[in-house]
């Protein structure tokens, strides 16, 4: 039977073939801007000025104590924004999961995401001048939750509306009490949720320019400002490196989304400024 | 010119390593209702695919009214198709759904002569009003004269139902294929929609090529049915020969209720089974040749013990009224029986049951013994499927070997871990006393196997045999001698190499 | 007992929202007061309103809202054709091969913008490309695309296959069946893609900063903020060109989303019926 088919093996489809074919130009476009510059960021980081094969970039980055410390100061910005974000968003998801209306009410909270960050960050800072509240780190902490709170509440807010009400049913059902239930089944039903609001916020937040340095009058500068700020002053092979450190990050995340099983709009979410 | 409208030649169609259809050969005639009758992942569906043009096969012709069609795209053949889920166009109109072929449609118009002084055929599309004719006739059809206006989405199953015939249907095709069109009514619905799918049919005069797993909808309807199990055609015949000739085990237990019991022929016309030698009109068989009989258990006759015409006797061990009949299941030895009888019976007491000689259907069994042609994998280990199996032999490593089991030898495990090799349950029949099913390996070898346990179709399960159970022989090597199975005589056992490749059958 | 949870997780829900709104209403309110300093000095007035089409700024802000909606209309149209027809392909694809392709469009939609702004950098510097429109139409096609092939191909999923080979059944060739049927049936997503791709080039901040080049003088609107207000904090203008944009935002999003929950509640009604 092998030999038969392998004898009489006919030509395929013709218009499944011509299908395929409509994503050429498109595959084209991003091996030409998508993977080819990503390449050559992991190709600059081992140039120096000259063009000339070097490992200096490395040992430049990892032995620079203020880019260490910049690194160090956005995780921490990061961790702590992230944290407020699920303290305040987890709850807050969880009462408008609770809610018939809580699909229409949602909204209201992940609406200010359409309107341009800078904007909304230049609005948060002259009300901090106006009522003379000094910009430091607490600004810049109030300045990354605010703008990044919707991320944290359009995944939990999928997660826990789409949980099937009768586990939870069931759950009192088989006598457990509200905190029991809470714990454990609305908790453990919405572990994935909760990974992907985390990276959600945790990613932008310690990559993003130009928030921190509004928000601290330019006292604090963070990962994203200081990957800018080598390219702005033609350092490519100190600015890739650390490119290739927040590549490292993103790739690190996205790896921990899959594996929780995502079942919420990651796309939603990233799709907002 | 034959009077075949569709011949299906030797066609194959493999996915992969696995052949969702198997060398299938099928004449349709003119005008017939073909019914194509199958569980699930047995072939219809592709099949049926086939002859509308959406998949090609692998190998093999379909010839369409004398003509080679087997690479013809879809959109050239004259032939239309309803699907399972109606397929309407969601953003078009009822109207325009079924005036759809027809705006697609060149129709002679003419000749002329062009400047070779040859005469060309001229085409022109429908015009307007001829379009709005044909749709307006095919609506009144299927009496939805007034829907025409009406989006698709807001109709209820029954009547896209009917949008998706008059759509296939006012293209006037020579052949009608319909794909499982019934599926997804409710019964009542469906019990309408059959009578006036043949009402149709006899109306229209063409050829209808119908795919159902629903054995009760192929007896009613059709005028030939061809009944698929795992690619490979079982039967083609009509309903009533289907029903009452069962080629196999598996079509009998497939059409209707059936006993199959293991039983074996002593000789000519005289069958032993259940302990009791009973006369038949089956001859040519081996002398005490293994076989299975098929008893329908209408025809299973309960009598008083004594009886004159009582040929054993039975335990009742339950019996429930079906409406129009009680269903009486027996205890015969250790052998549980079906029958079906117009009064009740009480349970626990003893009857005598009689059945007609021509009531026994007498089947070849599809094989004896699990055969598998492999080689030693080392000093008293053999390889069978991919796992190192222990025996009672010392060839050397390598050595090319025969090896038998018993169909009650092989132990399945609940769990697949627990098995040497694991395998997945393909089909479980009821033979009385004991289950036969059918487990096949990852590399595609049937072991058929006896047990007390129903094992669920599609379960994966573990494979076990006691070394002293496995026979192992010597083989021959010659040249076309495959190393994976040996040839067995009968074509259901051929039923080996594919799975659910289908997904939709 | 019960009312007064429900008291509180209402009064947690208005607090959140408050100061979600906070910032977006006292810049509305204040737009009226032509200040910087959140006073009515001047008492109630349209004068920061007429300001944007009369203040020596005036030539360039309207010079970026121009280049923002062109790069927006521009990007956007090529990002829909390219990815419609791509998700097309992607989706006639083996399931290798269709697996590759959807984890490279969803790389630039999971990376961090300033990885994806900075190796587009270096590759247009790296290869001399014009700086100007050009790059800047790349890299928001770039960053568009990956997001209408996103939109596109659930369509193509819940779409029944049978559909399309319907169309060939009543002898629709595979270019008419494409036309015909596919198009029309997928154009749900085509257009969803092309708001999002239009939203999204029109927000984009970080991509375009990094990549208008120095020379060009080229801004959007939202370059020209950062520009103009990183210096010397917002003056009136701003506060009145914010409200508008925060007004027009928030209605056009806010009906879109509650057309489209009504359309699906009444769709749920049918589907009930």
């Amino acid at each position: 039977m092998t030999a038969a088919a392998i004898a009489v093996s006919k030509p395929k489809r013709k218009f499944k073939l011509t299908k395929r074919v409509f994503s050429y130009p498109y595959v084209l476009f991003m091996l030409l801007f998508v993977v080819i510059p990503l390449v050559m960021i992991l190709v600059n980081a081992f140039l120096d000025s000259d063009n000339t094969l070097t490992l200096d970039n490395f040992a430049d980055f990892f032995t620079d104590k203020s880019s260490l410390i910049i690194l160090a100061n956005s995780l921490l910005v990061g961790v702590i924004t992230t944290a407020i974000c699920l303290i305040i968003g987890y709850p807050l998801s969880y009462i408008l999961s609770k809610m018939p209306s809580g699909r229409v009410l949602v909204l209201f909270y992940v609406l200010p995401m359409w309107v341009n960050f800078l904007i909304r960050t230049l609005a948060t800072k002259a009300i901090f001048i106006a009522i003379d509240v000094p910009l430091g780190m607490g600004t810049v902490i109030f300045g990354m939750v605010y703008n990044y709170l919707p991320f944290m509440i359009l995944p939990l807010h999928t997660t826990l509306s789409s949980i099937d009400r009768s586990y939870i049913e069931a759950a009192q059902d088989l006598g457990a009490d509200s905190s029991t239930v809470f714990l454990k089944t609305v908790l453990p039903l919405s572990v994935s949720g909760i990974i992907s609001g985390i990276t959600m916020v945790f990613i932008p937040t310690i990559s993003t320019f130009a928030i921190s340095q509004l928000l601290s009058n330019g006292k604090i500068f963070l990962f994203g400002d200081s990957i800018q700020m080598k390219f702005e002053q033609g350092l490519y092979g100190v600015g890739s490196i650390m490119s290739l450190v927040m590549l490292a990050f993103v790739l690190v995340s996205n790896f921990i989304i899959n594996r929780a099983g995502r079942k919420s709009g990651l796309s939603v979410g990233r799709s907002l400024w | 010119m034959s009077d075949n409208i569709i011949e299906i030649r030797n066609v194959t169609k493999t996915y992969g390593a696995k052949d969702a259809v198997k060398n299938a050969s099928l004449n349709i005639k003119r005008g017939e209702f073909v019914t194509l009758l199958g569980p699930s992942g047995c072939g219809k569906t592709t099949t049926l695919r086939m002859i509308a043009g959406f998949e090609m096969p692998t190998s093999g012709q379909i010839i369409f009214d004398g003509e080679d069609i087997t690479d013809t795209p879809p959109h050239l053949r004259r032939v239309n198709t309803v699907f399972q889920k109606y397929a309407l166009f969601p953003h078009l109109s009822v109207f325009n759904n079924i005036a759809f072929g027809l705006k697609m449609k060149l129709i002679p118009n003419g000749t002329k002569v062009n400047r070779k002084g040859e005469e060309v055929q001229l085409f022109r599309k429908y015009t307007k009003a001829e379009i709005k004719a044909k749709v307006d006739a095919a609506l009144k059809m299927v009496d939805l004269e007034d829907y025409g206006h009406r989006g698709v989405s807001s109709l209820s199953g029954g009547q896209q139902q009917r949008v998706a015939i008059a759509r296939a249907i006012v293209n006037e095709p020579e052949v009608l294929l319909l794909d499982e069109p019934l599926g997804a009514l409710d019964l009542k619905m469906r019990k309408d929609m059959q009578l006036e799918l043949m009402d149709m049919h006899k109306r229209l005069g063409i050829t209808f090529v119908y795919v159902t797993h629903d054995q009760e909808e192929a007896l009613t309807m059709s005028d030939k049915i061809v009944v698929m199990r795992d690619g490979v055609i079982q039967q083609i015949a009509t309903p009533e020969t289907v029903y009452d000739e069962p080629a196999n085990a598996f079509v009998a237990d497939f059409i209707g209720e059936s006993n199959i019991l293991s039983g074996v022929m002593l000789e000519d016309f005289k069958v032993e089974f259940a302990d009791t030698v009973f006369e038949c009109v089956d001859k040519g068989f081996k002398k005490n040749e293994p076989i299975d009989v098929i008893i329908r258990p209408e025809d299973l006759k309960i009598k008083k013990p004594s009886d004159p015409k009582t040929i054993l006797t039975a335990t009742v061990l339950s019996s429930v009224f079906k409406g129009d009949h009680y269903q009486v299941t027996l205890m015969a030895g250790e052998n549980e029986l079906i029958a079906h009888d117009t009064s009740t019976y009480e349970k626990g007491s003893t009857v005598g049951l009689y059945i007609k000689p021509f009531d026994l259907h007498i089947m070849h069994k599809s094989r004896i013994i699990n055969e598998i042609d492999t080689e030693m994998a080392g000093e008293g280990l053999v390889w069978i499927s991919d796992g190192k199996f222990e025996c009672n032999c010392d060839f050397e490593a390598g050595a090319p070997v025969k090896v038998k089991v018993d169909f009650d030898d092989v132990i399945i495990t609940d769990d697949e871990e627990d098995g040497v090799i694991g395998a997945t349950v393909v089909s479980s029949i009821y033979k009385g006393s004991y289950y036969q099913c059918i487990v096949r390996t990852d590399d595609y070898y049937d072991f058929f196997v006896d047990t007390d346990d129903d094992w669920l179709k599609g379960d994966r399960v573990g494979i076990n045999i006691a070394p002293e159970k496995i026979i192992v022989e010597r083989r021959e090597v010659s040249e076309n001698d495959a190393p994976e199975e040996a040839p067995v005589p009968d074509q259901t056992a051929e039923a080996t190499e594919n799975d659910d490749a289908e997904v939709k059958g | 007992m019960v009312k007064v949870k429900g008291l509180f997780e209402k009064a947690y829900l208005f607090v959140i929202l408050a100061i979600l709104y906070a910032p977006i209403l006292l810049i509305i309110v204040y737009s009226f007061s032509n200040s910087s300093n959140f006073r009515f000095d001047e008492g109630f007035t349209f004068e920061a309103y007429i300001s944007i089409f009369n203040s020596e700024k005036s030539p360039a802000l309207w010079d970026a809202v121009g280049n923002t909606f062109l790069i927006a209309a521009v990007s956007s149209v090529i990002a829909t054709v390219v990815g419609s027809f791509a998700a097309i392909g992607i989706f006639a694809m083996g399931r290798k091969a269709r697996r590759v392709l959807e984890n490279v469009n969803q790389f630039p939609i999971i990376n961090s913008e300033i990885v994806m702004a900075v190796s587009l950098m270096i590759f247009f510097v790296t290869f001399a490309f014009p700086e100007g429109y050009l790059r800047l139409i790349i890299a928001h096609i770039a960053f568009c695309t990956p997001y209408v092939v996103l939109s596109v191909l659930p369509k193509l999923e819940s779409m029944d296959p049978n559909v399309y080979e319907a169309a060939l059944d009543l002898g629709a060739n595979p270019f008419k069946a494409l036309v015909k049927v596919l198009f029309p049936m997928i154009t749900p997503g085509i257009v969803s893609g092309f708001v999002l791709a239009f939203t999204l080039s029109m927000d984009d901040f970080i991509i375009t900063q990094i990549n208008k080049g120095a020379s060009t003088g080229i801004n959007t609107l939202s370059t020209y903020i950062y520009s103009d207000a990183r210096v010397q904090g917002l003056e009136p203008f701003w506060y009145a060109i914010f409200s508008i944009i925060f007004v027009v935002i928030l209605a056009l999003v806010l009906t879109l989303n509650l057309v489209r929950i009504n359309r699906r509640k009444q769709q749920e009604k049918e589907g009930a019926i």
